[in-house]
């Protein structure tokens, strides 16, 4: 049913078109009206190879409302592949080909013998948010464009985190991932961004398993390679940020893959070695900044809320208020992904609530009690709260449009320094 | 066209002014075209993903201040919310004043689509009036909200009753227009059925419609020394303001596009005249709109005065830089509002137009008039230009960009300038309505050219080193390959509409 969308945190299904377009040479061809994508394509680091301006695109007018798009979307596909050059096309549906009924798969079948593949995924808008739509597109992918099982490589690990480019930090995070995995001895294969692409893909069913980090997106395309291909996967579902969840995240993985366990342990104590170097040469500012309270909340989503909070409970000794989820997770993942909340160290736990009405979590906000000024890490949304609540703010979600994000990541040890530094650079604006 | 208040959705482009999206010509044609009215739209068998019209709708609408914004629409159709939201507050705050304007979606699901949502959108509605006491209502439909035929027109009528601010639908069907411009008008018009009130007394005030109003301060002094003060539209106005808006000297606007719906409508309706010269940009532009303001507010002793003191200051300066300006070759991809009087400016400064695109074209505006911008550029140009109508169609550009090498392109819209750079030619953004405007514009955009063509480092840089997008074959083509043959316009837009329903019956029973 429909429901209040105050402050949009997440756009639609059809919004996943940015998990094709961060694989290198994937091309989205939309079957949707014309201003589809660039509503849905943000700002910024968008003008790679293909741009959403790039995206073929049937911009369905009346007569295709009306007499079916059908005709017109095989006519975007020939020519598309005339025009553009690209290795993957894939064909997505928006809101209106999908309520007047076109029949994409027929279509698409047609292109089936041509040299460079052609798929096509059902992302209408109304159908879901681009959480599950990433979900959805990379089924669709696996589904169709991946054959036959091939043999495994020993130590071959597909990883999958933050959807691409509406997660500000996913390519990032992405890649600090890949380092830590190849850390302990295996060998990463990731799909998304620089020098990765679909010989990737193509990779994808010889890893001896999948490895998601998140609490839930991403779990119905892992369980379909289980499925299809009989890979397992391991779902882990805290992004590890900072030193403490990341040494536990290397040795969840590393005894999931049977890892060499010196070798982790080994790799475990230098990191923190050098991470608690940097510590504690600054454990000053943490201690005697005045102005930073040990209350803080995150508004994002179910993977930066519960990241977020296990990294500033049992890494820094920070408190949590009522954390808030607002990707819209499907229900059934409510009850677990609370639980997760209630793991903290020494026993602390973290009330969670989930919504898509921004004005109600401003207000429970508001009246909450941080014993101080509040630290409030969340999107472009939360910066009037904070200014109304005197909050130290850090813009670390979508929306993000008064902050330039490139490469940098918060994930891992490394990842960690990088959040304390935004945190501590923005309270140290003020002195008390 | 005769201006209707009482129709809930005023009609598309397509319809009022015969617009089109699909034209390769040159400029005598395209005006000849235009003056005999047997202009007809080429569409495409290949487009490129674009901008629709509820975009511009929204986006106009959202900028008032402490207004509410309801999209009845599935979540993707929000996601223009928060870069307006914060727009609103960078542009509050360069003035120092507050826009808690509120933009949010009812995030409609698969069910809607089949039960419809009326109810909840109710709801969402008053929790909204609750929540933030908007000072005005718009609830926009969307595609989805169109084809499933949700009645938001009865609900608002309803709501009337309960909500004590002005409350009116907008229809945002995406599909049902491929000229985005067409959301401007939709935008005018809920403004003007809703919010601006029939006049009571002359108020000595100039109407500004533009974007975001970078040069308000500049222009309001500008008007003060001709004893009138400004009032910029929509960005940072407040509903008081427009319901005064049929009160004024007269109406301008920076950009044709933006402006003829709702100039036109006041001059109709409340005998606010509508300024329709050629725009304020480039010399000429800038002096025959400013005379045309002192004869309509009769000032022309102060502007023409205030004319020759300013044209002393900058002419000689602008003189300077044609030196260097002069032979320079350009292309040009921007609305129409702006490609036929960049063209013009250029031309002004000694370049060279080889091809100019524009996303859209209007045959005529609003007073059955071709618009004067291409009308001016036809008598004064001198040599016949390339046009083409190109839907902003990057694969069309980019094709024209190769095949004719200019020394710089110049682009309007977000996204559309890196990939002249990608090919290795220069590109200056012209977003700003306000770059050129005026003789200080004038010359601050003459630097920004010779500055952008002088030091090409960025784009040496950056083209050889990324692959295209785009096969040879393509680059091998004309450009006008993909445009089907002379179409007439499609059918009344309206009347479609409403045989959708029945049509997705029959549809349904054949599956």
């Amino acid at each position: 049913m429909a429901k209040i969308l105050d402050q949009p945190r997440y756009k639609c299904a059809l919004a996943a078109m940015q998990t094709v377009q961060a694989i290198t040479r994937a091309l989205p061809i939309l079957h949707c009206g014309p201003g589809c994508a660039e509503k849905l394509s943000g700002s910024v680091g968008s003008s790679g190879l293909y741009s959403p301006h790039i995206f073929p695109c049937t911009s369905i007018s009346e007569k295709e409302v009306i007499f079916g798009g059908d005709d017109k979307l095989t006519e975007t596909i020939e020519n598309s592949l005339k025009i553009i050059d690209a290795d993957l096309y894939v064909v997505l549906t928006g809101c209106t080909s999908e309520i007047v009924g076109d029949n994409v798969e027929d279509v698409v079948r047609k292109f089936k013998d041509n040299e460079k593949p052609v798929i096509y995924a059902s992302t209408a808008g109304f159908k879901g948010n681009n959480y599950v739509g990433h979900d959805w597109i990379l089924k669709a992918i696996f589904d169709q464009y991946l054959k036959n099982k091939k043999e495994v490589q020993k130590g071959l690990v597909n990883i999958w985190a933050g959807i691409p480019m509406h997660d500000p930090f996913w390519l990032g995070n992405l890649r600090e991932l890949e380092t830590l995995i190849a850390e302990i001895g295996l060998t990463p294969n990731t799909i998304y961004g620089f020098g990765r692409g679909i010989k990737n893909i193509d990779k994808i069913p010889e890893a001896e398993f999948n490895l998601l980090v998140s609490p839930w997106v991403g779990l119905e395309s892992v369980k379909f390679l289980e499925e299809k291909f009989g890979t397992p996967y391991l779902h882990y579902p805290v992004l590890p940020v900072g030193a403490f969840e990341t040494t536990k995240f290397l040795r969840a993985v590393g005894e999931y893959a049977g890892a060499s366990k010196e070798k982790v342990e080994e790799v475990i104590q230098r990191k923190e070695e050098e991470y608690y170097y940097y510590i504690e040469r600054y454990a000053d500012v943490f201690l005697e900044t005045r102005v930073m309270s040990k209350r803080f909340v995150v508004v994002s989503d179910a993977s930066y809320s519960l990241a977020i909070t296990k990294f500033l409970v049992n890494d820094i000794g920070l408190f949590p208020s009522k954390q808030y989820i607002v990707d819209d997770t499907p229900e059934e993942y409510r009850e677990q992904i609370s639980e997760w909340f209630k793991e903290l160290n020494y026993g602390i736990q973290a009330e969670v609530g989930f919504s898509s009405d921004g004005h109600q979590i401003h207000q429970e906000i508001e009246a909450a009690d941080f014993n101080g000024y509040p630290l409030i890490l969340g999107s472009n949304w939360e910066k009037n709260l904070a200014k109304r609540t005197d909050a130290h703010y850090v813009n670390i979600s979508y929306p993000v449009v008064e902050r330039l994000i490139i490469n940098s990541f918060i994930a891992g040890y490394k990842g960690g320094l990088k959040l304390i530094e935004d945190i501590y650079s923005v309270a140290l604006t003020r002195f008390n | 066209m005769a201006i209707n208040l009482k129709v809930s959705s005023v009609g598309t482009r397509e319809n009022r002014l015969g617009s089109i999206t699909g034209y390769n010509g040159d400029l005598y044609d395209l005006v000849q075209q235009s003056r005999c009215g047997s202009l007809q739209n080429r569409e495409r068998c290949f487009s490129q993903s674009s901008t629709c019209l509820s975009g511009c709708a929204l986006g106009q609408l959202s900028g008032i201040r402490n207004v509410a914004v309801i999209n009845h629409a599935p979540a993707g159709c929000t996601a223009g919310a928060p870069g307006s939201i914060v727009l609103n507050q960078q542009l509050a705050a360069k003035i120092g004043v507050t826009n808690n304007t509120v933009f949010l979606g009812t995030d409609m699901n698969e069910k809607d689509t089949v039960f419809g949502a009326t109810e909840t959108l109710r709801e969402i509605i008053l929790q909204t009036y609750k929540n933030y006491k908007p000072e005005a209502i718009f609830v926009a439909s969307s595609c989805v909200t169109g084809i499933i035929g949700e009645d938001i027109d009865s609900l608002v009528e309803e709501l009337k009753e309960e909500i004590p601010v002005p409350i009116v639908s907008i229809h945002c069907e995406g599909f049902k227009s491929r000229i985005w411009a067409s959301g401007f008008d939709i935008a005018d018009h809920a403004v003007l059925q809703t919010i601006v009130k029939p006049p009571k007394e002359k108020r000595n005030q100039i109407n500004f419609k533009n974007f975001f109003e970078s040069e308000r301060n500049q222009i309001t002094e500008i008007f003060r020394e001709f004893d009138v003060n400004v009032q910029f539209l929509y960005q940072n106005s407040t509903v008081e303001e427009l319901e005064h808006i049929s009160e004024s000297l007269a109406t301008v606007c920076i950009c044709g596009t933006l402006g003829t719906y709702l100039g036109n409508a006041l001059e109709q309706l409340y005998g606010v005249p509508y300024i329709r010269t050629i725009n304020p940009l480039g010399i000429a532009g800038y002096e025959a709109w400013l005379r045309e303001i002192g004869k309509v507010i009769h000032k022309s002793d102060k502007i023409e005065a205030y004319i020759q003191r300013e044209r002393a200051i900058y002419l000689p300066q602008i003189e300077e830089l044609k030196k260097d300006l002069k032979g320079l070759r350009a292309v040009i991809g921007m609305g129409p509002g702006y490609t036929y009087e960049v063209s013009r400016v250029l031309q002004e400064l000694g370049m060279e137009v080889v091809w100019a695109a524009a996303w859209h074209y209007d045959g005529k505006y609003d007073n059955d008039a071709v618009p004067p911008a291409l009308d001016y550029l036809e008598k004064t140009s001198p040599t016949n230009i390339k046009l083409s109508v190109a839907d902003q169609q990057n694969f069309e550009v980019l094709n024209i960009i190769n095949e004719y090498k200019p020394d710089i392109y110049f682009s309007r819209h977000p996204g559309t300038t890196v990939w002249a750079i990608k090919q290795g030619v220069a590109a200056l953004y012209v977003a700003d309505e306000y770059f050129i405007f005026g003789y200080k514009g004038t010359l601050n955009f003459a630097k920004a050219v010779l500055d952008t063509v002088r030091n090409r480092s960025f784009e040496k840089n950056l083209a050889s080193r990324v692959k295209l997008p785009y096969t040879d074959w393509w680059y091998q083509q004309n450009n006008s390959l993909l445009l089907k043959g002379e179409n007439l316009l499609e059918e009344n837009g309206d009347n479609l509409l409403k045989s959708v329903g029945e049509n997705l019956l029959e549809r349904k029973e054949v599956v």
